[in-house]
């Protein structure tokens, strides 16, 4: 019997697993990563708010990215008998044995983030990720929206190579200018998604275009090498936000502080929420037996200057980023 | 049995008969045209110096080097294995100083490693130990074979090589240096398996320092010296004394013997006198005066004590027990510096490892410990080196006469000058040398004696530790021996003879009790 | 033991200059060079700002290689030091926030040099505990995010410039300054040399070989330090995750290009620093070449082996003519 056959035998007789449950007298757990990155950490602390206003006991174990640490933590999670676990998986193999356990124990698993390897997919109630093509899809076609059919010079600056985001983002932007034949790529190189090789890399492109006469607009596939970047158009006497235009990915609290001075002009959110959803679609699933889809894609928001970015940076100066 | 000698009428047959064995290194001649023959059942001593080609005939008998010239037959048949295996399967086993089997494996495993008993492919563990406990219980030795190799002493572990040696149907094996960390009863008990092993018939080649050792087990002597054979006589037909000549080197004479009448000097001041000086398994306390304008000499065979009592001396060991005065004052040496900071000097016998710094200099060598002694922060200027530089490589003749040129390019007699030179450039009180002609030509040992003698007239007190009694009694006010790294005898005034050190290096212990070492 | 006489470092000057036409070539402005805002401003003051933390590192680093050494924690140590900064400047003084990031790296430097020279241990495995336990320490101290500041005395050791010539450069042109008057002006130099050579003949001769060791790891860990402090200025924030990441292996190539042994004696730090050049101004040529990233490894792998196969006794000496000198048997 599969998975899914099981979910929608114990929806229609109700027995297997406690339908009615209210979410206050749930118990979920949440094998996170670590806290590598501000947004990581940023999710967590988003994760734990969104379990109080769902007044849903949440608990959360920190793996230091390592499986070992999260399989240990999913074990302890199906000991515990909590009614959910999520899963902010380090690694997308070696979860099958694991993720049985939890099934044999008739608790939903719930991926955030990031997904697995295929022929897990019966073993998890459905994943809750953002699609990092769209993301730079959204940033492309904003690109091309803005220029309004003037001739535009993109210079572009990479995650670290062969990361899959920063394929991905790169895929997507090309796909959301594929339309427009103003605007093209002059240059790509790698900035590591760190500010400091974003300001190198930017400093070269610079002087490689004209001292930077030549470059119409910047897209950086995190909002950190954008940051860098526009310290280095400032350094090379460019202004940014205004000469050159920039969107990024992210959204990052330090980016909408760069918007309100209007040293950047946009950021496409990889939103810290990807909780949220996943908490109302395992209370949907345990009150009314609701299946979700296998794919939960959280939306990729766009913030420009005229979203109030100084609000938004207040909003999210506190969440660890 | 073409090139050997017949055996002496009642002898045992010849086992292991080597003819003209040679090698040279880059040349040098470490073994030039060597014989040695070994009979069943014998003991046999392979004695001599430092660098006088012991190793090197073994590491040759054994195919760990291969030999220029020579042949080797084995119970008549000639072999000439090209590894230390080949050498085993022939039936040649060598146990160095430094057990080489593996200290975490056990006992059992050590003993058949690499030849364990297996049935399909897999080790069969109780056979194994099976063979093992009767293997040890040959040499009345029960001990737990399950245990690792480390957790016993190296006296047994000696054995246990041994042992492993022997199962490998060795007829001939090479001891080298084996009782050089045990303590005397651990020799007995090794000394035990040695004679049951000659009852078998097993021919043993054994190297040793010890002098005390040779007369109580073996049969027979072969020396080397500056790598040819020295001599070769059994036992009973070579005392102590005729030993010790042959292994320094020394035709008594009266010509040679004695040196040049030495004027009686008034004693002088005492620079350094130590009492009581000593450390636990390394020398036995002694008192030493060193005085200015004399020469004290230190006389003994290799291992005897001479290094490490120099070395005590200049703090590079740290003395265990003992009081040192310099200069009337009571001082305490616990490093070179504070040695140095009292005037001390010191030339190792290890000129490469502990002398020179190949790479730099001839100029930067011969500054380096005076600029140690006054500190970083107070350098020679560049022109003051040069001048220093200059005064040593004229005064000392030193070729070619380049400050900068990298040392190691010269050779070992200029690097030695050059040695010399950085601790005169410090002025020191005491010049403590260690085997100063040492390796170096013949032109530069006269040299450096003539400058020893100069040093004493300028007033400098001199340490010297030398092999060369000819040379050592030249120049010496006052001879040391030492054997067994105690110092056993003070020779002063007329009796600086070689005669009388030779005798006095070669005497058997008075009494009987063992000699110290290594606790 | 090859022997050679002293290096004049004729490979290493020609590679810089060989690597610096070959980025003309590929981006012809690379030369030009102009004043904004009172600043230097041109691919070629690229080359010497980004190249300055590694410039910085490597003139600690040469020394501790020369004691036969190696300090696999600098990127770390940059990383805490830099994190100290960041955090600091913003309610402190600059000589405070420079008085508590240069001690944190002495004091990085001081448990480097005790364990190598102390408790003896092998200076790779005592330095790889720094450098796993020292980004720990600095994601400590900034919580796992980046610390930004907005200090400008801080942004100026960055961003500033003195004289046209950005910051980061005048001070690894001091540092380089200070180091060379303290380690040649005294008679450091010729011990760390001799030490280097023949630890056991150096001690024997006098030569308080533990504590030039201790130095010499303090003196790099306060270059990393002061390579730290420039990075988080240059971005003006500390990000304790990437701050120096993988630079100690830059910094170990810089002392190797500029000619220093791995096995320890002499050494130069001008050529170090060279070294340090030749890295970055590689890195800034494939900035400009606009080769898709994927080839940047391996262009960079493909140079240095030309850089050190050109100063290899037997390739080199062929090159350079001096065969006869490689080739001589010692008498």
């Amino acid at each position: 019997m599969n998975f899914r056959a099981l979910l929608l035998a114990s929806a229609v007789s109700g027995t297997l697993f406690s339908v009615g449950a209210h979410a206050a007298d749930m118990t979920i757990g949440f094998s996170q990563i670590g806290s590598e990155s501000g947004w990581r950490a940023a999710e967590t602390t988003v994760s734990k708010a969104e379990a109080k206003k769902r007044d849903i006991t949440f608990k959360i174990a920190d793996a230091q990215q390592k499986q070992e640490n999260q399989i240990k933590a999913i074990r302890s999670f199906v000991a515990q008998g909590v009614d959910a676990i999520f899963l902010a998986p380090v690694v997308a193999t070696g979860w099958d044995s694991v993720l049985k356990e939890a099934k044999e124990a008739k608790i939903p698993v719930v991926l955030l983030d990031r997904d697995i390897d295929p022929a897990g997919k019966d073993l998890y109630l459905t994943a809750v990720t953002s699609d990092s093509v769209h993301e730079g899809k959204v940033a492309g076609e904003w690109l091309v929206k803005t220029v309004a059919g003037k001739p535009c010079n993109v210079v572009e600056l990479q995650g670290t190579v062969g990361a899959s985001v920063a394929t991905n983002r790169k895929k997507g932007f090309e796909d959301g200018i594929a339309g427009a034949s103003n605007v093209k790529i002059v240059r790509s190189q790698t900035g590591d998604f760190t500010r400091a090789k974003g300001k190198e890399v930017m400093e070269s492109f610079i002087k490689a275009e004209g001292g930077g006469k030549d470059i119409c607009a910047v897209y950086a596939h995190n909002d950190d090498m954008m940051v860098g970047a526009i310290q280095a158009m400032k350094e090379a006497g460019l202004k940014p936000g205004t000469e050159v235009l920039t969107v990024s990915i992210d959204a990052v609290p330090d980016i909408f502080k760069a918007m309100a001075a209007g040293e950047a002009n946009a950021t496409v959110e990889l939103t810290p929420n990807m909780a949220g959803p996943a908490f109302d679609a395992v209370i949907a699933f345990k009150e009314k037996g609701t299946v979700p889809p296998k794919w939960i894609q959280t939306e990729s928001k766009l913030y420009t200057q005229a979203d109030n970015p100084m609000s938004v940076y207040e909003a999210k100066k506190d969440l660890g980023y | 049995m073409l090139a050997t000698s017949p055996p002496a009428a009642g002898a045992a047959p010849d086992l292991l008969a080597l003819i003209g064995f040679s090698k040279s290194f880059a040349g040098f001649t470490a073994l030039d045209r060597v014989d040695f023959t070994l009979k069943v059942g014998e003991i046999h001593a392979l004695l001599g110096e430092n660098g006088a080609g012991k190793s090197t005939l073994i590491k040759a008998m054994t195919g760990v080097v291969a030999r220029d010239a020579g042949t080797m037959r084995l119970d008549g048949i000639e072999i000439a294995p090209r590894s230390a295996e080949e050498a085993v399967r022939a039936g040649i086993a060598t146990v160095y100083q430094e057990v080489n089997l593996a200290p975490n494996l056990s006992v059992a495993q050590n003993l058949f490693l690499g030849r364990q008993p297996t049935r399909f492919g897999l080790v069969r563990e109780g056979e194994m130990r099976r063979r093992a406990r009767a293997l040890l219980a040959e040499f009345g030795l029960s001990i737990d074979i399950a245990a690792p190799l480390e957790s016993y002493s190296v006296a047994i572990q000696h054995i246990i090589a041994i042992a492993r040696a022997v199962d490998q149907s060795a007829r001939v094996l090479i001891l080298d240096e084996p009782t050089a960390s045990l303590d005397a009863q651990e020799v007995e008990v090794l000394f035990a398996v040695m004679r049951q092993l000659k009852a078998r018939g097993i021919g043993i080649v054994f190297v040793t320092h010890f002098l005390d050792q040779v007369y109580a087990i073996c049969d027979r002597i072969t020396v080397l010296r500056n790598g040819r054979l020295a001599g070769s006589a059994p036992v009973a037909d070579l005392p102590r004394l005729d030993l010790v000549r042959l292994m320094l080197g020394r035709e008594l004479s009266a010509a040679t013997g004695r040196r040049p009448p030495h004027e009686a000097r008034a004693p002088s001041t005492a620079v350094a006198a130590f009492r009581g000086l000593g450390k636990t398994g390394y020398v036995v306390p002694f008192d030493l005066t060193l005085r200015a304008g004399h020469v004290v000499g230190l006389a003994g065979l290799l291992g005897s004590g001479r290094t490490e009592t120099v070395r005590l001396v200049f703090g590079a060991e740290r003395a265990d027990c003992g009081a040192a005065q310099v200069a009337g004052q009571k001082a305490s040496i616990g490093s070179p510096r504070e040695a140095m900071a009292l005037g001390f000097g010191y030339c190792p016998e290890e000129r490469k490892t502990e002398g020179i710094v190949a790479e730099l200099t001839v100029r930067e060598n011969i500054v380096l410990a005076l600029q140690a002694r006054r500190g970083a922060l107070a350098p020679l200027s560049r022109r003051e080196q040069d001048a220093i530089a200059a005064k040593f490589i004229r005064l000392l003749d030193i070729r070619p006469p380049d400050p900068e040129r990298p040392i190691g390019l010269l050779s070992g007699g200029n690097q030695q000058k050059a040695l010399l030179a950085r601790w005169l450039a410090t002025a020191p009180q005491l010049l403590i040398l260690d085997e100063p002609t040492r390796g170096i030509d013949v032109g530069a040992h006269a040299e450096i004696i003539k400058l020893i003698r100069d040093l004493c007239a300028e007033g400098m007190a001199l340490l010297v530790v030398s092999s060369e009694l000819d040379e050592l009694v030249t120049y010496a006010d006052e001879v040391i021996v030492l054997r067994e790294r105690a110092h056993v005898a003070r020779l002063t005034g007329a009796q600086v003879e070689v005669p009388a050190i030779l005798a006095a290096i070669a005497e058997v212990p008075s009494s009987a009790s063992p000699p110290v070492r290594a606790a | 033991m090859a022997l050679r006489l002293p290096r004049i470092g004729t490979s290493q000057i020609v590679a810089l200059a060989v690597i610096l036409l070959a980025n003309w070539v590929v981006s012809p402005q690379f030369f030009d060079i102009r004043l904004q805002d009172g600043r230097l401003f041109g691919s070629l003051i690229d080359v010497l700002n980004r190249g300055a933390p590694v410039a910085l590192l490597s003139i600690g680093m040469v020394l501790v290689i020369a004691m036969r050494g190696i300090d696999l924690s600098v990127g770390a140590v940059m990383a805490i030091c830099g994190a100290i900064a960041a955090s600091l400047a913003d309610s402190h003084a600059l000589p405070v926030v420079l008085a508590a990031a240069l001690g944190a790296g002495l004091a990085c430097g001081l448990w480097n040099g005790l364990l190598v020279a102390v408790l003896g241990i092998q200076p790779i495995v005592a330095t790889l505990i720094l450098m796993v336990a020292g980004r720990g320490i600095a994601q400590l101290i900034t919580e796992g995010r980046i610390v930004t500041f907005t200090s400008p005395d801080l942004a100026f050791l960055g961003g500033g410039s003195v004289l046209g010539l950005p910051t980061p450069v005048v001070l690894t042109l001091g540092m380089m300054a200070l180091t060379l008057a303290i380690v040649r002006g005294s008679a450091l130099g010729l011990m760390i040399e001799a030490t280097g050579g023949n630890p056991r003949a150096s001690a024997l001769a006098g030569i308080g070989t533990r504590l030039i060791t201790v130095a010499v790891y303090m003196w790099s860990g306060l270059c990393a330090a002061l390579a730290g402090i420039v990075a988080s200025a240059d971005i003006l924030g500390a990000d304790a995750n990437n701050a120096g990441l993988w630079l100690e292996l830059d910094a170990i190539l810089a002392v190797v290009i500029g000619g220093t042994s791995l096995f320890g004696g002499r050494f130069s730090i001008i050529l170090a620093v060279v070294g340090a050049l030749i890295i970055q101004a590689m890195n800034t040529g494939i900035l400009l070449s606009g080769l898709p990233p994927e080839t940047n490894l391996v262009v960079k792998a493909v140079v240095v082996l030309a850089v050190l196969l050109a100063q290899s006794p037997r390739i080199g000496g062929h090159l350079a003519g001096l065969g006869v000198l490689f080739s001589r048997k010692k008498p």
